[in-house]
């Protein structure tokens, strides 16, 4: 079964942009998109840049894909996958995120 | 295996240099061990824009050698080593520092040395010549204590010279033996109008002079003498009268060389030994000497052809040059002089625009013979492609050299050259080429240098290139693609045109109207950009924050491990004992890295997010306001101390500079823009390194237009002079706004201008002439921003919805572990990987 932890309420988020929370000791980024009422949350390490800096990156699409622009050397990484675009084999940890009654969640890996 | 042969450049000039490139690049490489000996101190380095060097270029920006090159092909070069002699029974080689090399097949590409008449006192100190790096630094050095510099000589290559001697502060003088300027390549009327011109910028031309006896001045180091009588004093005497080959170690070793010098070459660059080649300016081919580095290109090509055993000849050269001396155009091209048997001329002269033009065409009017253009060079690219590929001229060839009467337009467009017809003369890259690498899929500019080197030379064939590139794509259906990204199918001056026409305040309404999809890293901040820059909102309005660069959120700029950097304004670089010690004060407080930055402020590093407001909030109580370091929008005016101090001064530098920094302060741009103002023309702000930059002169204030610095420094252009203060602000005014409001996202204001057809003059008629009757409204724009100027760090530490978002962790007040400092120097630095595990483990221990 899927843990769902609560982490802020959504008038903590930044529409059309991102935040960093501390989830279980993990540094989670979690962007927030108000018109398609979604959230995403992915770790905010940037293994490029080695420097926890994604959730200041500036979110959108590429090709359809929700995705983040590092704002160090500006990769995208995929919001859904964590996948960067630029290079395959490079994935960062993505995490399921929704909003229920006003708050948001994520779900940590066990 | 196969023992390599030995081959020997001597030589590591423009043409030796060229020869390796090529050779490298052939498989014939393989055979050979290669060895070069290059007498300089340093290896190959663009001599043809030498003069470069005086505008801040170094020798490195110069080289012509990519890194590690030499290392990379297994190539051996000897610097700062002469070859000394050629020793042809034992084919064997001895430098000056005693290196000895047997060789199989020997390249002489030595160059030439410059003519020295042999007047007396013509080697007293100060007689320069102009040839290396060296001599350059020579001139300098001359120039720091003298007045006046005279160069002897007023061809092609003297009047470049005059041209550095006049930048260098000096009053300037040429004398010339011939009756006129250019004697090679002008007539006497083309020779007549370039003088006038010469004359109108200062600099004092003498021709049909004899110089007899250098001896020593009364005012300056030296006096020069002429057979005529007359005398003329100055510090510099720089020699410019010609060249000659280097053929001494030819000569030594009894290869054939001509009569007035040379090392004698046939049609396959071999010289009278079967196994010693000679190329470029050293080489005497069918009695010529080709004082040009194309033709040593040619020569070097055909070489490695020869060597690599395929059919090659050098069979001569086009001398045809098109240059601007001291900011006037001049060009020559073919038979110039009408020596053809039975040739016609024609020839335009305008008194009043100081143009002259003339044809030189065949008896029967068909072919183009010859040109000399002067005062305007623009149809030389037609022109030269009439000539070298005898097209058929029009039926009145006068119509050439005319000016336009009407719309009837006699340029020949690409479509009207053969694919034999030569584009790049540097790299000798033809239509047919340029056609086969864009149906192989270059589509732009850049894929075409790098695929044919085309335009990668002198450059002078950059419009043609580009014209013939535009008219191929069109024929094979492609449309140039310039949409800013897949989001929206406009340019940026598209983008920022619909939101000043239909009034588009945020980006979600243009993106409704004229977008898909939800935007990127690429359009947001560029409309971003433009709303800032037309509007002047506060940036982090809640509906623009999504926009903005992190640096721009954030209001400071990100460093490698994810902390800021802080820049306060300091207007023109002058700021009070107080202000610094408070500036200190908060550096302290918040154990920040310090330095100076070359706009001359402080930066502030290492802050992390949550300090930021608290730092500004101790930097706005002492006085200070936002740097705008952050954004791409005006950053500094730098300036030198000016007037009030400077014994030279003309002019308060430091005043004008904090008056232009708070008009502009804050104007938000398609790229970032440096200022900075000098206070007299020894230039100490470096102000023609700056977008725009003023200095300070007797008669007012010269503005300077389009330069940087960076990764492709460009020197600024000169765009008027003389001003007022009020007339110069109010072409700056005009100038930013037109920026704005036209250049493409992420263009500097020299790209910008460059790609702008018509480029200086078309700008100048914008701004200053108003030829699109938009100064007004551009004015107006420029008065909109200054209105509404705020400080974004003042306005974000008043607002504490907006402070919220300083915090790393929304739902904790942790910092970020991650950041970890060490100590260099007495100050913090982040920690390197290593470093950072060092640092977990004992914290953790
Ligand atoms: C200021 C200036 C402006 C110019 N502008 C133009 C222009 O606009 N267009 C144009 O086409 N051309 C121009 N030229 C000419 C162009 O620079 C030359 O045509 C070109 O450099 C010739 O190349 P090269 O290799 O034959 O000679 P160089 O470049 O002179 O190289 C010869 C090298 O060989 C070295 N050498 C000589 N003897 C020995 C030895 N025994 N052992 C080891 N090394 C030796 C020399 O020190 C030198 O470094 C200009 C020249 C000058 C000086
Ligand atoms: S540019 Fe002129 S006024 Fe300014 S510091 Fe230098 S010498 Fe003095
Ligand atoms: S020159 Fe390079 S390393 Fe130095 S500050 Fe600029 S970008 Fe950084």
């Amino acid at each position: 079964m899927v843990q769902w932890q609560d982490v802020c309420s959504v008038d903590e988020l930044q529409p059309d942009s991102g935040v960093c929370a501390l989830v279980e000791g993990l540094q989670v980024a979690i962007f927030y998109m108000p018109k398609d009422k979604a959230v995403f949350a992915i770790n905010n390490y940037d293994p490029f840049g080695n420097a926890n800096v994604l959730s200041r990156g500036i979110i959108g699409d590429i090709n359809g894909q929700p995705v983040v622009a590092s704002p160090l050397y500006k990769q995208h990484f995929n919001l859904q996958t964590g996948v960067c675009l630029e290079n395959e084999t490079v994935t960062i940890p993505a995490y399921a995120a929704r909003i229920v009654n006003g708050s948001v969640q994520v779900s940590m890996p066990e | 295996m196969s023992i390599k042969q030995t081959l020997v450049v001597i030589g590591n000039g423009m043409v030796g240099q060229n020869f390796l490139d090529n050779l490298v690049s052939s498989p014939v490489k393989e055979k050979y061990e290669i060895v070069t000996f290059c007498e300089e101190p340093r290896t190959a380095y663009d001599r043809v824009h030498l003069s470069a060097f005086f505008s801040g270029k170094t020798a490195g920006d110069l080289s012509l050698v990519e890194p590690g090159f030499f290392e990379q092909h297994g190539i051996t070069i000897h610097v700062g080593d002469k070859a000394a002699k050629i020793y042809r029974d034992s084919k064997t080689v001895v430098s000056e520092k005693g290196v000895l090399i047997h060789y199989d097949k020997l390249v002489l590409a030595t160059g030439s040395y410059p003519f020295v008449p042999p007047v007396p006192g013509h080697d007293r100190a100060q007689c320069l010549v102009y040839r290396t790096i060296e001599d350059l630094e020579a001139m300098t050095a001359a120039a720091e204590n003298g007045k006046v510099g005279v160069v002897v000589g007023g061809g092609l290559l003297g009047l470049e010279a005059a041209k550095a001697l006049r930048d260098l502060g000096l009053q300037t003088h040429i004398v010339e033996f011939a009756p006129r300027l250019m004697a090679v390549q002008l007539d006497d009327a083309g020779g007549a109008m370039l003088r006038r011109k010469i004359e109108e910028l200062g600099v004092i031309v003498h021709t049909g002079k004899n110089t007899s006896l250098i001896t020593d001045g009364e005012q300056c180091m030296n006096k020069m003498c002429f057979a005529d009588g007359e005398e003329l004093e100055t510090d510099i005497v720089l020699f410019s009268a010609g060249i000659r080959p280097r053929d001494d170690i030819a000569r030594d070793c009894a290869l054939d060389v001509g009569p007035r010098g040379g090392i004698v070459i046939n049609n396959q660059c071999l010289t009278s030994d079967p196994d010693i080649y000679a190329i470029g300016e050293c080489a005497l081919w069918n009695g010529m000497i080709y004082g040009l580095v194309a033709p040593g290109y040619a020569m070097a090509r055909t070489v490695v052809a020869d060597l690599a055993g395929k059919e090659a000849s050098f069979t001569g050269a086009d001398m045809s040059t098109k240059l601007k001396l001291m900011g006037v155009d001049v060009a020559s091209i073919g038979d110039a002089h009408a020596r053809t048997q039975g040739a016609l001329v024609y020839s335009y002269q305008n008194g009043d625009h100081e143009v002259y033009k003339r044809l030189v065409v065949s008896q029967d009017k068909k072919q183009l013979l010859g040109a000399v253009l002067v005062g305007d060079a623009s149809g030389y690219t037609t022109l030269l492609q009439y000539c070298l590929n005898g097209i058929e001229l029009p039926e009145n060839p006068d119509a050439l050299i005319l000016p336009p009467r009407g719309d009837e337009s006699v340029g020949l467009g690409p479509d009207a050259l053969p694919l034999s017809a030569q584009i790049c003369s540097c790299f000798d890259v033809t239509k047919g080429a340029v056609c086969k690498a864009i149906e192989a899929g270059c589509t732009s500019i850049g894929a075409l240098k790098a695929e044919t080197k085309a335009s990668t030379g002198c450059g002078g064939c950059a419009p043609l290139l580009k014209a013939v590139m535009n008219s191929e794509l069109a024929k094979h259906g492609f449309t140039v693609n310039t949409d800013i990204c897949e989001h929206f199918a406009y340019t940026r001056q598209d983008l920022y045109n619909l939101i000043m026409v239909e009034e588009i305040r945020t980006f979600d309404a243009l993106l409704e109207k004229h977008g898909k999809g939800k935007g990127c890293e690429i359009c947001k901040p560029a409309v971003g950009s433009i709303l800032a820059s037309y509007w002047n909102d506060y940036i982090l309005k809640t509906e623009h924050l999504g926009l903005q660069d992190t640096n721009d959120t954030f209001l400071a700029n990100m460093q490698k491990d994810g902390t800021y950097s802080v820049v306060p304004r300091i207007t023109g670089g002058e700021i009070s004992p107080d202000m610094l010690i408070a500036l200190g004060q908060v550096g302290k407080k918040y154990k920040l890295y310090t330095k100076i930055t070359g706009g001359q402020r402080v930066d502030l590093f290492g802050a992390r997010v949550d300090q930021l407001p608290h730092i500004w909030k101790e930097l706005i109580a002492a006085g200070f306001e936002s740097g705008h370091a952050y954004g791409k929008s005006l950053r500094t005016v730098k300036s030198c101390v000016g007037s009030a101090w400077c014994r030279y001064g003309v002019d308060d530098s430091v005043g004008l500079a904090i008056e232009l920094e708070n008009r502009y302060k804050g104007l938000r741009s398609p790229h970032k823009i440096k200022f900075a103002v000098s206070g007299c023309t020894r230039e100490c702000a470096e102000a023609q390194g700056k977008d725009v930059g003023v200095i300070a002169t007797e008669t007012g204030w010269n503005l300077y237009v389009c330069g940087n610095g960076g990764m492709k420094p460009r020197h600024a252009d000169l765009f008027a002079t003389s001003l007022d203060k009020e007339t110069l602000i109010k072409y700056i005014d005009r100038f930013l706004s037109f920026y704005v409001r036209t250049a493409d996202r992420l263009q500097r204001t020299s790209v910008w201008m460059e790609n702008m057809e018509g480029g200086l003059d078309y700008l100048k008629s914008v701004i200053i002439d108003d030829k699109l009757g938009l100064c007004e409204q551009l004015e107006q724009h420029m008065q909109h921003i200054i209105d509404t100027y705020h400080c974004e760090w003042k306005a974000t530490i008043e607002d504490e919805a907006k402070l919220k978002r300083f915090r790393h962790f929304i739902n904790s007040d942790q910092p970020d572990e991650m950041i970890v400092f060490v100590e260099e120097r007495g100050q913090i630095r982040p920690a390197d990987e290593e470093e950072r595990k060092h640092f977990k483990l004992v914290e953790v221990a």
